[in-house]
């Protein structure tokens, strides 16, 4: 009370009604406005998970369109001293001689009082040569060669030669010699030529050589190089290894990075787009359209997928010499589409009650004006996490296509049709599968997380409870 | 729920005439003939194959030959397998490949379910984080590369054994089906493991699980009756989509694991282009699929009384 009375009328000066300086500390709004793709891209940079999706994304990309800039290996070419090569082998190879034929005599310094099977000189990938001594008993005789030691099996596998004299005789192999250990073994056979269990093994470690016109066709050395025999020779670097046909694994996973991430990206866009024009026509005309239009779309989703894709791969008939991208990119439009069209044509009929929609109609904008401004970008949030939740499923799509033979054909590579080629030698050289199985996850990981962080981000409502 | 059923099966029955004339229309525009080549040495030989497969009549008149041929359930005879029916095909491989499938969403929904409700429960712990590694691991990868990596661990674990612990490859006895339904499940069973998370997830901050721990129920019988039991209903719903990607997924791993079901018949059908088993297939799977769908809705219908009454 007493403050009241202190303000007495009597007291107030003049000064008393001057406006007060303006001060923004007051009033002011402390944080700076953001429009809502800000927002978003800030709570997008604050996940982790996302943000390693984004930069993985950039590095299958580089990978992709400046890989093969950097590593200029042509992915078709054959390497054919180095055929199923894992990383990381060795690659040296020593000069020897041109090959000459041989008459069956030991070697100066391969003189061995061993008895059975023997090599009579130095085993290198160029030649294997056998001498054994008279098998006693036998009516005759048959030589195998395996790449594991015969066990109590005996699973000898197909013969490389037969000997119908039981004499010491000789051999000499030249079949598709390769730096690694070969078993031999020199099996008796009995008077009806069956398979005894009597056979003498001998274990051979091959050396890679090569010779010097091979070197000098190769252009593996610089032209004026002097290389004499005995010298050694690095054959061409592979740091990813090489397939079943001698091709660099690194060259073609490039290549065959551009395919995948080219249907990978470029279908769901198309398709996408397709699904958003369709999706909201019928939502925004409604009524009878809307319902004709949504119901040839369910029948379309109805359709089996991947039989209509392998359908439809027919259909376009992919001829020799064709890649198959460009059919397979066709079918996946107009098989997917659908998915896309359902969510844009709900979420414009909701948009459409809007009042601001309303609001605009009143003051008189036209309906592509609507659509353009008011539709599409409200619900661009929604179909850009469509759009990469695609992407994915569509790198699976053309993987699974390429794996059972009814994609890209070859021989351009992608990370589907790697895969199936690198199935036949799964056992024995796996790197030629888990290369391109470890890029395919690689991009489904990044383009699913990515998803995941743009959902959370851009709709609050679709927000996964984490 | 007569009226919804009869009106989804009318749906259905539309559906599936609708994916028949889709592939009648496909493979009558493939380029080129289906009987070329040396078969048809002369025109007397040509003329007669035509007529064999009812070539010779004019388009439409082929295609009221060719629904009515369905609506009989016959499917024509194969192109390159001569004077062999594709019912009999489809009788022959596809019970293998149903019970392939059947194995593997039986896999794909206990396991979803199952390691879903556990990672819910024991959100941000370990066995959460161990789960959901693995799911991403699961959607991440394709099926073939499991395919190949479950024939690959087989090989290595009879390897070591010495015997033959479970079968590489084949079809026969239980023994052959476990790791090939299993693989096949795998991506599935990450997809619903998610699933079954996040709708766990909301429920158990529903009023009424608070109402029903808080009258003192114990803690079992929340997790049963109330938690699980409304927990599935989304992965249900799924389960219908899950079937089809689960049945054209097959192809793979019955190609890696050389089981002889309908689907390597597909895929070596396409490669010789024998169009009555293309055609016969692609319906026949496709009617498979819808109504499949058909019974998970209805049985969506059966277990939540309010999506029927829409």
């Amino acid at each position: 009370m007493s403050e009241m009375n202190s303000i007495s009328p009597a007291k107030l000066s003049v000064d008393d009604f001057a406006p007060l300086a303006h001060r923004d500390d007051v009033h002011g709004i402390n944080r700076p406005s953001r429009s809502y793709w800000q927002d978003a891209w800030r709570r997008l940079k604050s996940n982790r998970r996302a943000l390693f999706s984004l930069w993985l994304i950039i590095f299958l990309l580089a990978f992709a369109v400046l890989g093969p800039l950097v590593w200029q290996v042509d992915p078709s070419r054959q390497d054919i001293d180095q055929i199923s090569q894992a990383p990381g082998a060795n690659r040296s190879a020593e000069i020897v001689p041109e090959y000459t034929a041989w008459n069956g005599r030991v070697q100066p310094g391969f003189e061995s009082d061993a008895a059975g099977p023997r090599t009579a000189a130095d085993a290198n990938s160029q030649a294997v040569r056998l001498i054994w001594d008279a098998v006693p008993g036998a009516t005759a005789l048959r030589l195998y060669r395996n790449i594991f030691a015969i066990d109590n099996e005996l699973a000898f596998g197909l013969p490389i030669a037969e000997f119908t004299s039981t004499e010491a005789g000789f051999y000499e192999d030249r079949l598709d010699l390769r730096p690694d250990t070969y078993y031999y073994s020199l099996v008796t056979l009995d008077q009806s030529m069956n398979l005894t269990s009597q056979y003498q093994e001998l274990a051979v470690d091959v050396r890679r050589v090569i010779t010097l016109d091979e070197v000098r066709e190769r252009e593996l050395v610089a032209a004026d190089a002097e290389l004499a025999v005995g010298d050694q020779v690095m054959l061409s670097f592979h740091p990813m290894g090489t397939d079943y046909l001698g091709r660099d694994i690194l060259a073609r996973l490039m290549s065959g990075a551009r395919v995948s991430l080219f249907i990978g990206i470029v279908a769901p866009f198309l398709f996408v787009l397709l699904g958003v024009a369709y999706g909201s026509t019928a939502g925004f005309i409604g009524g009878k359209v809307d319902q004709t239009m949504m119901r040839f779309a369910d029948f379309v989703v109805a359709l089996p997928f991947l039989l209509f894709m392998i359908l439809f791969q027919v259909v376009f008939g992919i001829g020799p010499g064709e890649s198959g991208i460009v059919p397979m990119l066709v079918a996946l439009i107009l098989l997917s589409w659908p998915a896309t069209a359902r969510l844009v044509r709900g979420q414009i009929l909701q948009i459409r009650q809007e009042a601001y929609v309303s609001a605009s109609r009143l003051l008189g904008a036209r309906n592509y004006y609507l659509v353009l401004r008011h539709m599409i970008p409200n619900t661009l949030g929604v179909i850009l996490v469509t759009l990469t939740f695609a992407v994915p499923s569509v790198i699976f799509t053309e993987a699974f296509l390429s794996f059972i033979g009814m994609g890209v054909a070859p021989p351009t590579a992608s990370w589907g049709s790697m895969s199936n080629e690198g199935l036949a030698t799964m056992l024995t050289h796996p790197h030629e599968l888990i290369f391109p199985a470890i890029f395919i996850s690689l991009t489904v990981l990044a383009f699913n997380l990515l998803g995941d962080g743009l959902r959370d981000a851009l709709d609050s409502r679709m927000r996964s409870l984490e | 729920m007569w009226q919804y059923t009869f009106k989804r099966l009318l749906q259905g029955l539309i559906t599936v005439w609708f994916i028949a004339t889709a592939t009648f229309l496909a493979m009558h525009s493939v380029p080129g003939d289906p009987i070329s080549g040396e078969r048809a040495a002369t025109e007397a030989i040509r003329a007669n194959l035509a007529a064999r497969y009812g070539l010779d009549k004019p388009i439409g008149e082929q295609y009221v030959i060719y629904i009515g041929n369905f609506l009989k359930g016959d499917f024509g005879i194969s192109y390159t397998q001569q004077n062999r029916q594709v019912n009999d095909i489809i009788r022959e491989h596809f019970p293998v490949s149903a019970t392939l499938g059947i194995l593997a969403v039986l896999f794909a929904a206990l396991g979803g379910v199952l390691w879903g409700a556990l990672t819910a429960i024991y959100r941000n712990r370990l066995p959460d984080t161990v789960i959901m590694f693995l799911v991403i691991l699961g959607i991440s990868v394709p099926s073939f590369v499991f395919a190949a990596l479950g024939q690959l661990a087989l090989v290595n674990i009879n390897n070591f054994f010495g015997f033959s612990v479970l079968p590489v490859a084949g079809w026969g006895t239980v023994r052959h089906m476990l790791v090939p339904s299993l693989v096949l499940g795998m991506g599935t069973m990450a997809y619903l493991t998610r699933l079954m998370r996040s709708s766990m997830l909301e429920i158990i901050h529903s009023d009424y699980v608070r109402t029903a721990k808080a009258k003192g129920l114990p803690a079992e019988r929340v997790f049963l009756k109330h938690q699980l039991r409304n927990a599935i209903l989304p992965v249900v719903t799924v389960l219908g989509p899950a079937i089809a990607a689960i049945t054209t997924g097959g192809f793979v791993v019955e190609l890696v694991f050389a089981i002889p079901g309908l689907g390597r018949y597909f895929v070596q059908a396409v490669q010789q282009l024998d169009y009555t088993v293309i055609m016969g297939t692609t319906v026949f799977y496709g009617a498979f699929l819808v109504f499949m769908v058909i019974l998970v809705d209805l049985l969506y219908g059966w277990i939540d009384p309010r999506v029927r009454v829409q």
